[in-house]
């Protein structure tokens, strides 16, 4: 029947029959609600009756608990500032010094693990064996080895080979390098405009300029070659799931290889692989709370001393958490909003 | 690490069912065993032999109130905690006393649920630097970067001595104290703080050369160190207390773990009559019998002796006395009387 009217308008499917009005407990919709209904009741009682527990408990023990803590005064330094930072600051301030120490650690991370990730995937598939093999052997070491194990050999690598910061490796008196970690020039806004801020080997320390401290430096290489052995993963099973049959089209109309990747291969392998590269984000920006064993001032390692100065465990563990599941969801979120608008564009 | 950090978490929420207000006495005796919180690797303090045996004065301290209480210095359940998992530890009830070098400070014991008993050891904190360096004061470390470790009053203090003696000192916080130690000996930090202590016992263990590094002399606070038990249980908190007191006490009458046995037959002197148990029976008002001290002498010796034995001089720790002497002796070691 189609074969004579090709053009016909495809007739629109009837509509599903609409819910009868009022209640029924043979009706699936209100029982499903009254059952939803009945659920959320159970997890807020649940819930409810967890905090008082802890809370009566706590009060009987004599561990005093509350949120009043985070206005006070912090009184410990931190080494790392992306915002300023005094050790007069409130705790507020100290927590959110450590959760801007976490993204920035994690963005750079994502961003370097989605190149090195993807090279190494593609990698897979080149005609070249010593490079097929180099690309198999980076996934398995990377990916096998325990990332705490990675990190600590990163840091101990840097800290044991570089020179001290007092005879710091110098090019050009600008860019230093040492066990300080890697300071740069840096272009600063002060009152007469923009100004180039460059380091400066004082006493004890390099001041001026940007650093990257070997802290950080260590957490992002370990963050990005281990998460990078997994993206590659993702980006290969994407290009294989890509049919055959694309490429041999491809190759007929004379596509190079290249060009089949980048038109034919690559935009339909993103589909498959949006989902899982959110998770690797996910895991990457969780693992980066593994920081603190380099010495790291992640928020982790923020909480962790800011819970040993008040005792106020409940409340500096809550905050982590609430934090990592707020980043989860940002990510997610953000991930799934490109991928939608994605295929929107592809949509025939 | 976060694992475990968790799990304590979860016992505190569903361990606190009630207060064990004079419970922790009964429910020792009934599982024939203490547990004890220790640090999980300071040298002289309590660290893990080859052969899996805990050894260290704060080691010794629970030794002697097991045998004091259960009459075997090993009915202890050893519990290595980290800094940040101390006081959970405690307050969750995952042990019954914590003998892990822990400074007590006002926040500490008025906000957490927890009673110090009494000090076993008076430290203060200072700073390591490599001998190369030729510093003499901690005052000359201008912008040093300083390793230390996480959850620990040394942070709160370097920082309050940084800001008064405008030295702008950069911390790297590490959340072991084996890390802060390697990355100190790596080189990254030009110095390394904790207590006096810590940093002799971190020296005798990790360096290659002892000599390679100086202890500078200041020490920028008083970290007073003992035996912490939960708050709500007097008796318990009175039967640590008086364990060390008595140790204390057996020092300054000459009674050894050698002669404690002699001493107790033949003594007509009458304080050590009443310590031994002999004369008088202070047990009794502590919920023990009368040869309570007598059993943790012969456990692990009196103070002096558990002091010379783990952290002394002829230790590879080789700390002076010190403040630690007997006040007799113009120390700060003062035992309240035992009687």
């Amino acid at each position: 029947m189609s074969a004579e009217r090709p053009a016909a308008p495809i007739p629109a499917r009837p509509a599903p029959p609409r819910p009868r009005a009022g209640w029924s407990w043979h009706h699936p919709a209100t029982r499903a609600r009254i059952w939803q209904l009945l659920a959320l009741l159970g997890i807020a009682a649940l819930l409810g009756w967890l905090i008082h527990n802890t809370q009566s408990n706590m009060a009987a023990r004599g561990i005093q608990s509350g949120w009043d803590f985070l206005g006070q005064t912090a009184g410990f330094d931190i080494g790392e500032q992306p915002i300023a930072y005094e050790s007069s600051d409130s705790y507020w301030r100290a927590f959110a010094v450590g959760l801007l120490n976490t993204l920035r650690v994690a963005l750079a991370g994502i961003v370097l693990c989605t190149l090195l990730g993807a090279l190494v995937g593609i990698g897979r598939f080149s005609r070249n064996l010593p490079v097929r093999a180099l690309c198999r052997g980076y996934v398995e070491l990377f990916r096998n080895v325990p990332l705490l194990v990675q990190l600590l050999v990163w840091y101990l690598l840097l800290v044991e080979y570089l020179p001290d910061t007092t005879e710091a490796w110098s090019w050009g008196g600008a860019v230093f390098l040492s066990k300080s970690g890697l300071v740069l020039p840096f272009a600063q806004h002060g009152a007469d405009g923009w100004h180039w801020s460059r380091p400066v080997l004082e006493g004890f320390s390099i001041e001026g300029g940007a650093a990257l401290s070997p802290e950080f430096l260590a957490v992002l290489a370990g963050l990005t070659f281990y998460t990078a052995a997994f993206v590659a993963e993702v980006v290969r099973a994407g290009i294989l799931a890509v049919p055959r049959g694309q490429i041999e089209a491809a190759q007929s109309i004379a596509l190079s290889r290249w060009q089949t990747l980048r038109l034919v291969t690559g935009p339909q392998a993103l589909r498959v692989m949006a989902p899982a590269l959110t998770n690797q984000y996910l895991n990457l920006t969780k693992n980066s709370s593994l920081a603190v064993a380099v010495g790291y001032p992640d928020l982790v390692s923020i909480a962790n001393t800011s819970l040993n100065q008040t005792g106020r465990a409940l409340e500096c563990i809550a905050i982590v958490m609430a934090v990592y599941l707020t980043l989860s969801l940002a990510t997610a979120l953000l991930m799934g909003g490109l991928d939608r608008r994605d295929r929107a564009r592809q949509a025939p | 690490m976060k694992i475990s950090r968790l799990s304590l978490l979860a016992l505190a929420l569903a361990g606190l069912t009630s207060a064990h207000a004079g419970k922790t006495l009964d429910t020792i005796k009934q599982r024939g065993q203490i547990s004890v919180g220790i640090s999980s690797g300071v040298p002289g303090f309590s660290a893990a032999d080859s052969k899996g045996q805990w050894t260290g004065l704060d080691v010794d301290v629970g030794k002697a109130i097991a045998a004091a209480l259960l009459g075997d210095a090993n009915k202890v359940k050893w519990v290595p905690l980290a800094s940040q998992q101390r006081f959970t530890a405690l307050q969750s009830g995952e042990v019954d006393v914590l003998s892990r070098n822990t400074s007590v400070t006002l926040t500490r014991d008025a906000s957490m649920g927890l009673a110090f008993t009494a000090v076993v050891f008076y430290d203060g904190q200072g700073f390591m630097v490599p001998a190369k360096t030729k510093v003499q004061s901690a005052k000359q470390l201008k912008g040093a970067t300083v390793c230390v470790q996480a959850g620990t009053t040394s942070e709160k203090n370097m920082t309050d001595f940084s800001r008064i003696h405008k030295l702008n000192l950069k911390p790297v916080v590490f959340d072991k104290f084996d890390a802060a130690n390697a990355a100190y000996f790596a080189g990254r930090c030009q110095a390394y703080t904790t207590d006096a202590s810590g940093l002799a016992s971190v020296r005798a263990k990790e360096a290659k050369d002892a000599k390679a590094h100086t202890i500078l002399p200041d020490l920028i606070s008083k970290e007073p160190l003992g035996p912490l038990v939960r708050r709500g249980d007097d008796e318990w908190l009175s039967i640590v207390r008086w364990v060390v007191y008595g140790l204390i006490e057996a020092e300054e009458n000459g009674i050894t773990q050698a002669n404690v046995d002699k001493l107790k037959a033949e003594t007509t002197d009458p304080t050590i009559g009443r310590l031994l148990g002999k004369t008088e029976d202070t047990g009794k008002l502590l919920g023990l019998d009368k040869d309570w001290l007598v059993r943790a002498i012969k456990a692990v010796g009196n103070y002096g002796e558990i002091y010379e034995r783990n952290v002394g001089e002829k230790t590879p720790v080789g700390l002076a006395r010190g403040k630690n002497q007997l006040w007799t002796e113009g120390g700060l070691m003062y035992a309240l009387p035992v009687r």
